[in-house]
């Protein structure tokens, strides 16, 4: 959903430069794994503000309900069990968009201004200009875009951005009992998980950290782990996310080159024509035998 | 071939050939435009043609899958012309003088000369490329069968493919309009003598053997 109350300072599929003028803050979620309890809140609270109900599913052995992100489900606790420090751990991660610095769906989007950047850092989908293409899916290093299976557009946290536009903060904020949801200016947010880190290494956790992953410019939705080194025993949450480099060259440098090659093809053929000129068959030809 | 032609001019195409191919170039002219408009941004207003920019999307695809098809008849009626022979090295060696219309001494060209030949094999490689990449990246239906990295890969791959075949059918569509008298060919069918002799002079001793002059 778009919002002129935010300025809008990257657009896909859009050549030339958005406003960039004005400064904003920039924002961040800040998730503190260890501090949650799983109860869900913030998944209900995601579908209550944006209007969306998911499908009742079946269970399949885990607490992840449903099973994975959906249309409808743009947040999602995900559970896992694993033994680390010679216990079992019980890990749970709230999935959804991280709002990247440098989207990878946005890049990939053919589709201008289906899917924009805002000052603030959130980056947000305007599914009236999306066409259903779902390049937006193979772009990004994270599986967060889903199609849906009612108009063939695609949807993921919005970080609240009609809310946070107007001050307040994200839904799923709002709906966790225990603060391991906060909001905030990115600068406190990480500041706050420092704090958060330091008081857990203190407990035992050496291995805790802030999960801002360089590889996409950082991300505006963020982590606190117990066990930083290991980003892959929260679900898979990748170590090093970066654009695929497959999509960085077919949305890179290959395009305007070949743009320009497919052009320049066409006016070689012209310039052929007025230089050399077209091949005649003269017809005295006909009278010559072979 | 035991077709009698007439004095004048030679038959090259048969009514339901010319057909194919027109059937194949029309989807395919739609196809190029649909796929640059989403290719890149510069090109995005091709999507008004189609009915704006979800209707290219939704389109696309299936055109494909008719040009695919319609193509396939064509490249099997046409294959066996197709071979590079060693005459062809040697035309392939002169191309500076074809282009610069000077044919004096250029080995004998037979029913297809070796661009039209290299071409014919580079459609044939970058189409069945499209179409497979083409599936994997195809939404709503077949892309969430394939690990994403898959698609990436068939993404990228559909529009090197895509970028190929277009600069190879420029050149074809070129050629077209700068050998005169080609157009004819799959228009109305048939090419003069004079341009058969001039421009494929093995293939014009082939279908006129047998004729009494
Ligand atoms: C043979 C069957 C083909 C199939 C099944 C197919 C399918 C697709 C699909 C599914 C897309 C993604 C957009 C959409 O959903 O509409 C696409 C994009 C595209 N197609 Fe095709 N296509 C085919 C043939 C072709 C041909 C012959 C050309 C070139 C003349 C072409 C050029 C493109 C281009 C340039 C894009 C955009 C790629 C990009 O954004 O980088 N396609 N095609
Ligand atoms: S599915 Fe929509 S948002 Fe995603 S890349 Fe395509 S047009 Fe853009
Ligand atoms: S996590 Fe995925 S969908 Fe969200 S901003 Fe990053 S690339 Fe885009």
């Amino acid at each position: 959903m778009a919002l002129q109350s935010l300025d809008i300072v990257r657009r896909s599929a859009t050549t030339t430069p958005s406003p960039q003028q004005r400064q904003t803050t920039e924002v961040a979620k800040l998730i503190d794994v260890t501090k949650c309890i799983g109860c869900k809140a913030c998944q209900s609270a995601c579908m209550e503000w944006n209007d969306l109900r998911e499908e009742v599913g079946i269970n399949e052995g885990s607490y992840t309900n449903p099973h994975d992100l959906t249309a409808n489900s743009w947040t999602l606790m995900r559970f896992a069990e694993t033994e680390e420090n010679g216990t079992l751990e019980w890990l749970i991660r709230k999935d959804g968009c991280m709002h990247c610095a440098d989207p990878g769906c946005l890049k990939a989007c053919p589709s201008p201004g289906a899917i924009i950047q805002y000052a603030n850092g959130i980056v947000d989908f305007h599914e009236e200009n999306c066409i259903g293409c779902g390049y937006c899916i193979a772009g990004c290093p994270f599986d967060i875009p889903r199609l849906s299976e009612k108009d063939s557009k695609v949807y993921k946290c919005t970080l609240c951005s009609d809310r946070v536009a107007v001050g307040l903060e994200p839904a799923c904020i709002k709906a966790c009992p225990t603060q391991a949801l906060v909001f905030g200016s990115k600068e406190d947010m990480i500041e706050h998980a420092n704090e958060r880190i330091a008081d857990l290494k203190e407990r035992g956790f050496e291995n805790a950290g802030l999960y801002d992953p360089p590889g996409v410019g950082g991300t505006h939705v963020m982590y606190v782990l117990h066990h930083a080194d290991k980003p892959e025993l929260y679900n898979d949450l990748p170590k090093d996310p970066v654009i695929s480099p497959t999509v960085g060259l077919w949305k890179g440098i290959f395009k305007p080159l070949a743009t320009a090659a497919i052009f320049f093809t066409a006016l070689a053929g012209f310039f052929h024509y007025v230089t050399v000129g077209p091949n005649e068959t003269e017809e005295e030809d006909e009278e010559k035998k072979p | 071939m035991t077709t009698r032609h007439s004095p004048r001019s030679i038959d090259r195409y048969s009514p339901s050939e010319r057909l194919n191919h027109w059937i194949t170039a029309i989807t395919f002219l739609m196809l190029a435009f649909s796929g640059l408009a989403l290719f890149h941004p510069s090109m995005f207003w091709f999507t008004q043609v189609f009915g704006g920019p979800t209707w290219t999307r939704i389109l696309h695809p299936y055109i494909g899958v008719v040009m695919f098809v319609s193509f396939s008849l064509l490249a099997f009626k046409f294959w066996r012309h197709n071979f590079l022979t060693r005459n062809d090295i040697v035309w392939l060696r002169r191309i500076g003088d074809v282009v610069r219309n000077r044919e004096e001494g250029l080995p004998e060209v037979d029913r297809y000369n070796a661009g039209q030949k290299l071409l014919f094999w580079t459609m044939i490689g970058t189409i069945s490329l499209l179409l497979l990449t083409g599936i994997v990246i195809w939404r709503p239906w077949f892309a969430h069968y394939f690990p994403i990295d898959i698609v990436r890969l068939a993404l990228l791959l559909h529009a090197v493919c895509a970028f190929v075949i277009i600069c190879g059918i420029i050149v074809h569509i070129y050629a077209a309009i700068w050998i005169k008298g080609t157009l004819g060919a799959m228009v109305r069918g048939t090419v003069t003598r004079a341009w058969a002799r001039k421009h494929h002079p093995g293939w014009y001793k082939q279908v006129t053997e047998g004729e009494k002059h």
